[in-house]
């Protein structure tokens, strides 16, 4: 694109108050910070185990064909002498928490999307910080410079320009759609580049002749209507014309918290299961204690060998952020289940969050003041110290004995 | 088989018996009721394996003979009847029921299919049947409804002489009641833990026809063990739960700092008006002195409500939070008009109890109650 053109870093920004600001090839990138030896070459994180999809893929192994989403075996063969790397996600939330701390202080209106990206409502910064693009550019520096990490940064009037424009700067770069040139910008895309526009939609679309957000702008809506549904319709016309009446809302509460494994070969074994959900448990578990939040819903996730799923969930008395009390649901739940199969993927979740503060909790009869709770937090403090290692249920010490696939030692079940 | 029979006598008989059929029964005949004449009486029982009923009915019996048909349409019939006498034969495959102008035909099942419903143990004792009655209502209330516990979800009732103890407990609240039984053997000592669905309906039943509740007992294997109840003509058998309950009475504090006592009609009126702005889960909050007791619920950005009443209170001031259907559940069974609450710190267990006007403390019922944290 043409970077320092039109729609390039010193564009106009009037009217623009919407930063849609992307990390490059974050996980990627945070690994080659720590190991700068890797500076240069093809790093895929994720993607190591038999059946491992890519997390990230920096932009020397994207040259390859390599993406974010693929089976790790594609990767292995379309990019062979890359550096793989298993996902190390404290490292990878750590820095995520300390960009999104630079976002916080630019302006209080951040809406995370993920790890990576964030929606910032920057009209407000005005007389403070500048205007839209001079406060992308502090972002990108200050990014750079405390960070070490690059983002690139979309600036427009609404959300889904700015994730457009963020997209088109990639990497390492910094895109403003003027107000006014919005449908300058838009018009030209190819119709998948809308939001909520998939392969599905994108080819009913083609059918109906449509490839350019322009055609559809200048479709009539009644059209669109009946070929994608009203709703769908409507909306993407809307799109087309540049509207999008989408709020950058702070702190979008979390629906849920959860972890999942898919096993590398199918499993059904219950020793094993019994010790995955105890650490899926313990991560969940850990996550809701990160955020500051507890669920009140403990719902387990079983996928068979023939891929059918199936969700069991328990309302528990009191929510909870303690790994020992999701353990005992999910596994309670598992039991209940008893599935006679071989099973591909376990996964547990939390959900009917609420901030930690603002719950009631119910302990049981006699429960300790100092009780499982107050231990998780300790073994936090430990692992924030020493490494994520420091503290961990013993069922889930690796086996010293050189005993091969035994099964941790588990009371008889 | 042919017999006439009062269609109030049959009617009740059936509804009991097909109350506690399954609703989706593993194999057909289990949805079935069986009706057995003999000896000038009627036999209704219905089984599913865990839980058997049998109830005897006075009839005039023409034929002897014994029918399975689907409880279900049965009772529904027997409730529509007219009050009239009933007359019921068997055509055949079939099964003709006459009550005056009424007449209903229906299918039986092959009662060859049906299992044989468990003997009924040896009697080990006998209860008045309302202080039963009462004593399971009580209880029953703590237990727990999570089948992932099973053990949890049982009343536990442990035989010591001639004292019987009922505890229950869902591991937020416990309930323990103490009264008297007559052991056929005096000086003996055992426990059963029952299904506490099954104990209730049964004890509210056998309570209503008043008399006595005979209680047998058959000791057994890894979920063999088996415990009958029977009075006024009717018996049911339950299959006991494994015992492997939790030892809770030894949560129960000796002592208390702090005791108030409130009048329990009052007490529920105000907790259910207060706790109507209590969302899911929400704790209602009891702050004691020496003024009174003022119970309030809600948040700082929700809904809030509080309302102030006489308390007699001994003790330091002292906050303490539960949730409200909790609490309500042991106001709601306490026998004596005035609730008492002894209780030692905010964050550790509560004790309510009950006494009478002149304040004298009923020494068999205790319900505890673990209190809420609030904002952990």
């Amino acid at each position: 694109m043409d970077r320092g053109g039109r729609f390039g870093p010193d564009a106009d920004d009037t009217g623009c108050a919407v930063l849609h600001v992307d990390m490059d090839a974050f996980f990627a990138s945070v690994e080659v910070r720590r190991r700068p030896e890797l500076r240069g070459k093809p790093v895929i994180v994720g993607g190591v185990g038999p059946r491992g999809v890519v997390s990230a893929a920096s932009y020397q192994a994207r040259e390859y064909g390599v993406h974010s989403a693929m089976p790790g075996a594609r990767a292995r063969r379309l990019c062979p002498h890359a550096v793989f790397l298993p996902p190390d996600f404290a490292a990878y939330s750590e820095a995520s928490r300390a960009v999104m701390s630079i976002f916080h202080d630019v302006t209080p209106l951040v809406e995370p999307l993920s790890l990576d990206e964030a929606f910032l409502d920057v009209a407000g910064c005005r007389r403070r910080l500048g205007s839209a693009g001079q406060v992308a550019k502090l972002i990108r520096r200050r990014i750079a410079d405390e960070q070490g990490l690059t983002a690139s940064v979309g600036v427009a009037a609404t959300k889904f320009v700015a994730k457009l424009a963020s997209t088109q700067a990639k990497p390492d770069g910094l895109a403003v759609v003027p107000a006014a040139e919005t449908l300058d910008f838009l018009h030209p895309l190819p119709v998948s580049a809308l939001w909520g526009v998939g392969e599905r939609t994108a080819e009913t679309l083609r059918r109906l002749g449509l490839r350019t957000v322009a055609d559809i702008a200048h479709t009539p809506v009644t059209s669109l209507r009946s070929a994608l549904g009203n709703a769908a319709g409507s909306h993407v016309h809307e799109l087309s014309w540049g509207r999008d009446p989408r709020r950058v809302t702070p702190e979008a509460v979390d629906k849920s918290i959860g972890a999942e494994t898919t096993f590398d070969v199918d499993i059904d074994d219950s020793a094993t299961l019994r010790t995955t959900m105890l650490a899926l448990a313990g991560k969940t578990a850990a996550r809701l204690r990160r955020v500051g939040l507890v669920g009140r819903t403990v719902v387990i996730k079983v996928r068979f060998a023939d891929f059918r799923t199936v969700t069991r969930s328990r309302t528990l008395a009191s929510p909870t952020d303690v790994t020992r009390e999701v353990f005992d649901t999910a596994w309670a739940l598992y039991e209940a289940l008893r599935p006679g199969e071989r099973i591909r993927l376990i996964g547990v979740r939390a959900e009917n969050l609420l901030p930690a503060g603002q719950a009631s909790l119910q302990p049981q009869l006699g429960a300790p003041e100092q009780g499982w709770r107050e231990a998780d937090r300790a073994a936090d403090a430990a692992r924030a110290r020493f490494g994520s290692a420091a503290v961990t249920p013993a069922s889930l010490l690796p086996q010293t004995d050189g005993g091969g696939s035994a099964a941790p030692g588990e009371p008889g079940d | 088989m042919k017999f006439r029979v009062e269609r109030d006598a049959l009617a009740d008989a059936v509804a009991w018996t097909a109350k506690s059929l399954p609703n989706r029964p593993p194999v057909p005949v289990l949805a079935g009721v069986l009706l057995q004449v003999g000896d000038g009486r009627l036999l209704v029982s219905g089984f599913d394996y865990e839980v058997s009923s049998q109830v005897g009915v006075d009839i005039q019996a023409d034929a002897d003979g014994m029918i399975l048909v689907s409880g279900r349409l049965l009772a529904e019939i027997t409730r529509a009847l007219p009050d009239k006498p009933v007359d019921v034969a068997t055509e055949g495959s079939r099964v003709e029921i006459t009550c005056g102008s009424a007449r209903f035909t229906l299918p039986t099942m092959p009662v060859e299919d049906y299992p044989t419903l468990p003997e009924m143990p040896d009697a080990v004792g006998s209860v008045d049947s309302a202080a039963f009655a009462s004593a399971v209502a009580q209880v029953a209330v703590a237990a727990g409804r999570d089948d992932t516990l099973p053990m949890l979800t049982g009343v536990r009732l442990e035989f010591e002489d001639s004292t019987l103890t009922m505890v229950a407990t869902d591991r937020y609240r416990l309930a323990i009641k103490e009264l008297q039984w007559r052991p056929d053997t005096p000086g003996g000592s055992t426990a059963a833990l029952v299904p506490a669905r099954t104990l209730a309906e049964t004890a509210r039943t056998l309570g209503a026809l008043g008399g006595e509740v005979t209680l047998s007992m058959a000791a057994g294997g890894m979920g063999e063990g088996l415990i009958g109840f029977s009075g006024g003509g009717r018996r049911t058998t339950s299959r006991l739960l494994n015992d492997d309950f939790p030892k809770v009475k030894s949560l129960l504090p000796d002592s208390h700092a702090a005791q108030a006592k409130v009048p329990v009609g009052a007490l529920t009126e105000v907790v259910k008006r207060v706790s109507l702005v209590a969302e899911r889960n929400t704790p209602v909050r009891l702050s004691f002195s020496e003024e009174g007791l003022i119970i309030e619920a809600g948040g700082s950005d929700d809904a809030r409500a509080s309302e102030a009443m006489d308390c007699e209170y001994s003790g330091d001031p002292l906050t303490i939070a539960f949730n409200p259907a909790f609490l309500l559940d042991a106001v709601g069974v306490l026998e004596q008009p005035v609730a008492v609450l002894s209780l030692n710190d905010p964050k550790k267990l509560a004790v309510m109890g009950s006494a009478s006007e002149d304040g004298e403390l009923d020494p068999g019922y205790q319900h505890v109650l673990m209190p809420v944290r609030v904002g952990a």
